[in-house]
């Protein structure tokens, strides 16, 4: 018998033989991704795992994992087998060549400063 | 002010008394996600129940933690049901789903009781609730419609839990009062609107609520009348703040 301090353990008598049956298929639940929404409109932003054999109970678990302390607003749950990702090895197509400036919208940059001087002085 | 103590001592000896039931989960849950919900909303119970121990007070009863912790178990105003040992998931999850309906209706009603502080703590916590009730739903359908072994464990589950359900509608000696000036609507009113909820559900989950012949409340535990597990439930709770009741935490 496992002898334990903790009254739960004491009371189940549970056997020192260990007869854990091996996992069978059912015993594996497959993963969803999680993203929480901090507030209405915002981005939604991917928060981590959750195992769930469902969309419904991916949500229940994934808003005790990542949702409890009461800043989300919304939340995604998508299989993971859903997502399509890049291969790590192909992590240099994200190389870019520097001498491309013509090909960077910089404009947009002094546009949010226009704006920003507008709204600060209403023009 | 009788009324309004007596109900607010059976909810909150209900909340108490299931927190702490349900928190024996912890580490012990099926799976990771699931012992980390189960424990949360476990939780949940037990500050329900602190919002409710601390009104008490205000009443000029016994400070919370004192309340909650220096009663002998036939002090106790809960339900049996709640006192029930855990058993396995399906026992735990359909009283779960059985108690946590009647639980969200008790406290709309109260939501607009003529008792503020009582309808401040309803309107308050009633986002935590329906999650708990969310979480209950969406595991009675799931194990209702799993595997014929699932299923028929959770039917026995139900006919098991049910006439100790039914028991949460004990009615008290202040029905009469508590409607007539607006506190609450009793609690024929909540067992009949708990049936409304709950029957749908457990169609949509392929189970059966059992035959009304069947039907034979477990009452007694609203008046003090409890099984042997209460006890033990009360001396494992207490044992560590009655080593010294009067220290800080």
């Amino acid at each position: 018998m496992i002898q334990s301090l903790d009254p739960r353990i004491a009371r189940e008598k549970i056997n020192e033989e260990n007869n854990i049956a091996p996992l069978t298929e059912m015993d594996n639940w497959e993963t969803y991704e999680v993203f929480h929404q901090k507030k209405r409109g915002d981005q939604h932003i991917h928060v981590g795992i959750v195992h769930a054999p469902n969309p419904e109970m991916a949500f229940l678990f994934g808003k005790e994992q990542y949702g409890r302390r009461g800043i989300s607003v919304n939340m995604w749950v998508v299989k993971t087998s859903n997502v399509f990702a890049s291969d790590y090895d192909d992590s240099d197509i994200f190389d870019t060549v520097p001498e491309k400036q013509y090909r960077e919208a910089g404009g947009y940059k002094v546009m949010s400063k226009i704006n920003k001087y507008k709204k600060e002085n209403t023009l | 002010m009788e009324h309004i103590k007596e109900l607010l001592y059976k909810m909150a000896d209900d909340l108490l008394i299931l927190g702490h039931r349900n928190s024996e989960w912890t580490g012990l849950g099926p799976i990771l996600e699931e012992d980390i919900a189960f424990s949360s909303m476990a939780q949940d119970k037990i500050g329900h129940a602190q919002a409710l121990f601390q009104i008490l007070f205000e009443l000029g009863e016994a400070e919370p933690d004192t309340n909650a912790f220096m009663r002998e178990a036939k002090q106790f105003h809960n339900s049996q049901l709640v006192e029930l040992p855990n058993d396995d998931y399906d026992f735990s999850s359909v009283r779960h789903f059985l108690f946590d309906h009647a639980d969200q209706i008790r406290f709309n009603m109260l939501s607009e009781s003529s008792f503020e502080p009582l309808a401040k703590v309803a309107r308050k916590i009633k986002g935590e609730i329906k999650y708990h009730v969310f979480h209950a739903d969406i595991w009675l359908v799931k194990l209702g419609n799993g595997t014929e072994e699932s299923k028929a464990r959770m039917q026995s589950a139900i006919n098991m839990a049910w006439n100790y359900a039914l028991g949460i509608f004990e009615e008290g000696d202040y029905e009469l009062q508590l409607q007539s000036e607006n506190i609450f609507a009793g609690e024929k009113e909540l067992q009949k609107r708990w049936l409304d909820a709950i029957a749908p559900i457990i169609e949509k989950a392929n189970l059966k609520i059992p035959a009304e012949s069947e039907w034979n409340p477990i009452l007694g535990g609203r008046k003090g009348y409890h099984t042997d597990y209460l006890d033990q439930l009360v001396n494992e709770m207490s044992e560590v703040f009655r080593i010294e009741p009067n220290t800080e935490w």
